[in-house]
């Protein structure tokens, strides 16, 4: 049996566990840059706030139903995660942390009460962490995910304990719902009438390797109770990295954007040398306000191979300027720009170039430092010159909470 | 770029459970000459997170603005050790909700009546009362003063 384990609203909540004012108030959090609603409260969503409706046109309504806003506070988001994972850790050793606010536990071997081991760590991650949780539990990870979307229906916790139930549940299961089945998938599975996840089972396996290959065929199997699909224990090191955002305020201004673009390339190059990667190819993008159809539009992107796969952030830093100079164009208010690191390799394996002039040694030596005073003293206390102040095109976050347990200077204040 | 977009996923590491303080590596590497005599007594030096944080995801720190609870010994600027997964008891220093806000008070029971105590003369004793929302947010385990 696999459990999914689901932190309620996990944004909304972990603001509420700092600010418990927020408690029975209608609550969202805004994506980066303040555009999108990407968590609300059971309040906001009775209001009828949508999930990814973008805030700016609804800043009236907001206002007027007393929604409390507030922008993505990922610091705390991610130290809560851990919280919520590590107190899951004491009940159960196999976990896959699947998102954010999402694991799957493995439940196999496991002979004691299920219900029982469902309340206890649902209230032990509640006492602990202050974040409500649902469990759904099935015997495949894709009705465990379903039965998770029961579980939110009815108190928290749903288990799925014979056929009778998992057919029941997958009849009342829109196929887009499932685990794996994409938009394109579903608008695929519309011309074969497919409209649940029960129809899907109905599918010839046939006509599913043609049409989805092997992960038709998972599904479909997943879904009538035959685990095909294991815990995924260990983070494979990431294929690509990209850094993408939109500015706090449209600018034409290159200068802008080149300092933007190389703090993108740095957080990039940060994370290669986090996980011993290299990068082989560089990708930079600019793009204006797609929906701000009254402006004149502009959006190009450039991608360069490396002369020598690298995790340098000077080096990828100087490349990215290149292709900035390249795609940009005078005359247009730009609103976003982006970085994509891909081709990526383990920094053991660079092949050498025999025109390289660089001590990679010496540089690496050199960004390890600079890792190691960032992590310790701040994010960015050590840059390069190109990266600017940010001023101009930094996020807009305007309703930003504190730092509450990963920053001294922001930690909860107690009145006495 | 919009499907590139859409595909970053939160990567979200697994959690430490070691503490960030450095243990001293205790293993001399002479090549030449005579190894070191502490090499077999060597013991990983004292960490303070372990002595005081029982359950670390539980734990949360606090600063302290006010001085109630000066006779507790917590008095203004004092940095708050709270452990959210330990019950409160009669007489436990607790971090609780008033009104939306953050206390620090000790609980007392009386004839069946709880009350949050100040432990200053100067400051009145709360009742909790069903009307008025009050909510324990976690227990104060370890009070930690500066002295310079």
């Amino acid at each position: 049996m696999f459990a999914l384990v689901d932190c309620n609203n996990f944004y909304v909540s972990c603001e509420r566990v700092f600010n418990p004012g927020l408690e029975g108030k209608p609550v969202v959090v805004l994506s980066n840059n303040d555009g999108c609603i990407i968590s609300r409260s059971e309040e906001a969503k009775k209001l009828g706030l949508q999930m990814a409706e973008p805030a700016f046109n609804k800043i009236k309504f907001l206002n007027d139903n007393g929604v409390q806003i507030f922008s993505s506070n990922y610091t705390l988001y991610g130290d809560m995660s851990a919280r919520v994972t590590e107190t899951l850790s004491q009940f159960i050793s196999e976990i896959e942390i699947y998102s954010i606010d999402e694991a799957f536990l493995n439940l196999t071997g496991f002979t004691g009460d299920l219900e029982k081991l469902c309340n206890e760590i649902t209230s032990t991650v509640k006492r602990n962490t202050g974040i409500p949780i649902s469990i759904g539990i099935g015997p495949t990870k894709t009705l465990a995910k379903i039965a998770n979307k029961a579980a939110k229906q009815s108190g928290g916790i749903f288990i799925i304990r014979n056929n009778r139930q998992t057919d029941a549940l997958i009849r009342n299961t829109p196929i887009e719902k499932v685990w794996g089945i994409g938009r394109q998938y579903a608008k695929l599975l519309v011309q074969y009438n497919v409209k649940t996840a029960y129809d899907f089972t109905l599918l010839d396996d046939g006509l599913l390797r043609t049409k989805m290959k092997v992960i038709g065929l998972r599904i479909k199997r997943e879904l009538l109770g035959e685990s095909c699909i294991q815990l995924e224990l260990i983070i494979p090191p990431k294929k690509a990295i990209a850094t993408t955002r939109a500015f706090g305020k449209k600018t034409s201004e290159l200068k802008y954007i080149e300092e933007a673009v190389s703090t993108y390339v740095v957080r990039c190059a940060e994370k290669l040398r986090k996980q011993n990667s290299v990068a082989n190819l560089l990708t930079v993008f600019i793009h204006t306000d797609p929906f701000n159809p009254n402006e004149p539009q502009f959006n190009k992107s450039k991608t360069i191979t490396l002369p020598v796969a690298t995790n340098d952030s000077i080096e990828l830093v100087k490349y990215s300027l290149v292709c900035l100079k390249e795609i940009f164009s005078q005359g247009f208010r730009y609103k976003k720009a982006g970085v994509i690191v891909d081709g990526l390799q383990d920094e053991s394996h660079i092949q050498q170039n025999i025109f390289d002039k660089t001590n990679r040694k010496k540089q690496r030596e050199l960004f390890k430092s600079i890792d190691n005073l960032n992590r310790e003293f701040g994010r960015d206390k050590v840059k390069l010159a190109v990266q600017g102040d940010g001023k101009k095109w930094k996020l807009r976050q305007e309703k930003l909470s504190k730092r509450y347990t990963t920053n001294w200077s922001e930690i909860i204040i107690v009145k006495a | 770029m919009k499907t590139l977009e859409k595909n970053i996923k939160l990567n979200i590491l697994k959690p430490s459970f070691t503490s960030n303080i450095e243990l001293p590596l205790v293993e001399a590497t002479i090549s030449a000459g005579f190894p070191s005599p502490a090499d077999d007594y060597s013991e990983t030096r004292l960490d303070l997170n372990k002595e005081l944080i029982t359950n670390a995801s539980a734990t949360f720190y606090a600063r302290v603005r006010g001085d109630s609870m000066t006779m507790a010994g917590i008095s203004n600027g004092d940095l708050l050790i709270i452990d959210k997964s330990k019950t409160p008891v009669n007489g436990s220093v607790v971090v609780c909700l008033i009104d939306g806000e953050f206390t620090v008070k000790r609980l007392q029971k009386k004839a069946n009546q709880f009350y949050l105590m100040p432990e200053n003369e100067h400051y009145q004793p709360i009742k909790i009362k069903p009307e008025n929302d009050v909510t324990i947010w976690g227990v104060v385990t370890y009070t930690i003063k500066k002295h310079i």
